[in-house]
């Protein structure tokens, strides 16, 4: 009974920490700022002006009708993959930068990369928001297919988690990790299907999808806008690599936690 | 279920000098140096030394267990090791209960949160659930006295402000286990007072505390028993009071040289009216017996004894030639007895008690022996300073003064 009882009171605790970290880096990522929270809008909306604009570049050059459902797929894209950077770049730092609470607190350390990612995560639910105001004023249209959306999120979330987990692990051993996930993450939006469509790659299309991102992306794009299910295949495979990624980082967490507070 | 809340097993923990690895440039040629090493890793390898050496130890409910040692002496690894932060190399670290630690106040903290933002966040690091802190945020923001300030962001807060905040979180985690390492230093002197309360009211209610300090009068005050260590042993373990001494005896008297002296003190110890004695009550009396020798003749000698407070202000100062006693001489190899008694009318507090041997018309001083002893004076009475004038109060009413 008691046992219980403190289990469920550890949880309780587990949970707050993890809310409060994240609430505490939204807050102080907002603070002292004049837009406040509307750059939780602004940064997204620049990425998908990008994405805009490259679509007009390509069509210009090529000399094809730029699309309109087209643009709403790299809207719908460009939203959840600044949401995967970001959180990936918060998570891999996210230990280091709480250095002095790693040597002096004792915390369930994987409060931390988690914090990283629900606070990334609350951004991209105030950018998703008013993607979906734009695109209902847009006439983008809604069916049952919208029910994959919190599917495929959740998905996504579960992969920055396990890569968070594992990154932030790597670079408190290796400060490298936190310099490598920047140059990868900067090239890899060229390898990823945000900006254009998948189709771009032809017969190598399969290649590109195995990017474990790829497949959420694309799959988000054909459920909002095109309103068809996602590609069963690539959906069970990016959601195994996701689980994976998942169990993985956190066993590896887990393992070297006890060597934190010495290492750091 | 054992009767201990805190159970320290032969716990030992080995630390590395100097730099680790921190890039994948290092790592891969020491990966290769240790799959090329043959047999098993040594004891203690190059530049490895033992932060703490197989210390045991228990602590009960509602026990007070005080820690002192000099810098490095291990008391911050121990408390991380209990805290869960650190792992032992060897040995087992058992809590039972909640445990929290009071280190380094400011850890949890973000300048740029307002007072009451950050006691909700350092309350839910330091393991409360934020029902509980909303529950005692107007008694936890009461105690820091910080009402005014509290939708004030904390970097606009004064170093005291924010530790005592800081602690006022802390103060009302209600752990099993209370980890307190040197945080009661910050603060006013009210504030300080109030925090020992609180420690005091916590002990009552069961907590171990476990509390570090270099303030030994904060030891030998909230403390039952202590912890000596010293480069990581426990080198004593008992009452606080004693390990105190100790802990004086060996840091700052030690090492005591008296090569190549003419003539020098051998003994120098402190009675009460019950034998040797290093606690007293304020207005007690003590007698200091003090024996000196001389390696050669030495001519005029008179004995000086003293005794300084906490912060090495001078509160004494007497000598046998003062005091009318005429001067000693000493053939070689010739002792002398010398016994001084004195009425301690001291205010609480620890009192460090020195005496040399000098000759005032040639002004040459052949020993200075400093601390020779301590002295931990307490009293029935809440006075403070340096003398005990036993203050009565004799009336105590309204309605005599100017309007």
């Amino acid at each position: 009974m008691e046992r219980a009882l403190n289990r469920r009171q550890s949880i309780r605790r587990w949970r707050d920490l993890v809310v409060m970290l994240a609430w505490r880096d939204i807050t102080i990522k907002y603070k002292q700022s004049v837009m406040g929270f509307l750059w939780a809008i602004l940064m997204p909306s620049l990425v998908v002006g990008a994405g805009v604009a490259v679509q007009y570049g390509l069509g210009w050059y090529s000399g094809r009708q730029v699309d309109a459902r087209n643009l709403a797929a790299v809207a719908v894209k460009s939203v959840p993959w600044a949401f995967f950077v970001a959180s990936l770049r918060f998570a891999t730092g996210s230990l280091i930068a709480n250095a002095t609470l790693v040597t002096k607190v004792y915390l369930p350390r994987e409060v931390f990369p988690i914090a990283a990612v629900l606070s990334q995560f609350a951004d991209f639910c105030v950018a998703s928001a008013a993607l979906a105001v734009v695109l209902a004023l847009t006439g983008s249209g809604a069916s049952l297919t919208l029910l994959w959306v919190p599917v495929l999120v959740a998905g996504l979330v579960a992969l920055c988690l396990g890569l968070g987990m594992f990154l932030s692990a790597g670079a408190l051993f290796f400060r490298d990790v936190k310099y490598l996930v920047d140059v990868v993450i900067t090239f890899a939006v060229f390898f990823t299907p945000v900006f254009y469509p998948v189709e771009i790659f032809g017969r190598h299309a399969g290649t590109a999808l195995l990017n474990p991102v790829a497949p959420f992306l694309v799959g988000l794009a054909d459920v909002v806008v095109k309103h068809q299910a996602p590609s069963p295949a690539w959906t069970a495979y990016a959601m195994g690599v996701a689980a994976a990624c998942c169990a993985g980082g956190f066993a590896v967490f887990r393992r070297l936690e006890p060597l934190f507070a010495e290492r750091i | 279920m054992s009767d201990y809340t805190v159970e320290v097993e032969g716990v030992s923990k080995k630390f590395r000098r100097g730099e680790l690895h921190d890039s994948l440039r290092d790592l891969v040629p020491s990966l290769v140096r240790r799959a090329l090493r043959h047999g098993p890793p040594p004891e203690l390898a190059a530049r490895e030394f033992w932060a703490l050496h197989d210390v045991s130890f228990g602590v009960r409910r509602g026990e007070a267990l005080g820690v002192v040692g000099g810098n490095g002496a291990g008391k911050s690894t121990l408390l991380k090791l209990l805290g869960g932060i650190l792992r032992p190399t060897r040995g087992a670290v058992r809590v039972h209960g909640r445990l929290s630690a009071l280190i380094e106040v400011s850890a949890g903290f973000h300048p740029d949160l307002t007072g009451r933002e950050n006691v909700f966040l350092y309350g839910t690091i330091l393991g409360m659930t934020r029902q509980e802190i909303r529950r005692r945020f107007d008694e936890i923001v009461a105690f820091s006295g910080l009402e005014e300030f509290i939708d004030t962001p904390v970097k606009r807060y004064s170093s005291g402000m924010f530790a005592r905040l800081g602690f006022s979180v802390a103060a009302h985690v209600d752990p099993e286990v209370l980890l307190v390492d040197e945080v009661l230093s910050v603060g006013d002197v009210v504030f300080q007072r109030r925090c020992m309360e609180r420690m005091q009211e916590v002990l009552r209610q069961g907590t171990a505390v476990l509390f570090v300090s270099h303030n030994l009068r904060a030891v030998t005050d909230l403390c039952g028993r202590a912890l000596l260590l010293e480069r990581g042993r426990l080198a004593a373990d008992g009452e606080a009071v004693r390990v105190v001494q100790t802990y004086l005896g060996h840091a700052l008297a030690g090492r005591r040289d008296v090569e190549g002296r003419d003539a020098y003190i051998v003994r120098l110890a402190v009675r009460g009216a019950g034998g040797e004695a290093a606690s007293f009550r304020s207005g007690e009396r003590a007698w200091v017996d003090i024996d000196v020798t001389a390696r050669t003749a030495c001519d005029r000698l008179s004995i000086t004894l003293y005794a300084q407070d906490e912060n090495w202000r001078g509160v004494f100062d007497t000598s046998t030639e003062r005091l009318g006693q005429g001067t000693i001489s000493l053939r070689p190899g010739e002792g002398f007895h010398c016994s001084v008694q004195l009425d301690l009318h001291l205010a609480p507090g620890t009192y460090q008690i020195g005496a040399a041997l000098y000759r005032y018309d040639i002004q040459r001083e052949y020993d200075r022996w400093f601390p020779a002893a301590t002295l931990f004076v307490g009293a029935d009475q809440d006075v403070r300073g340096i003398a005990n004038l036993y203050p009565r109060v004799v009336a105590f009413e309204s309605g005599t003064g100017p309007v």
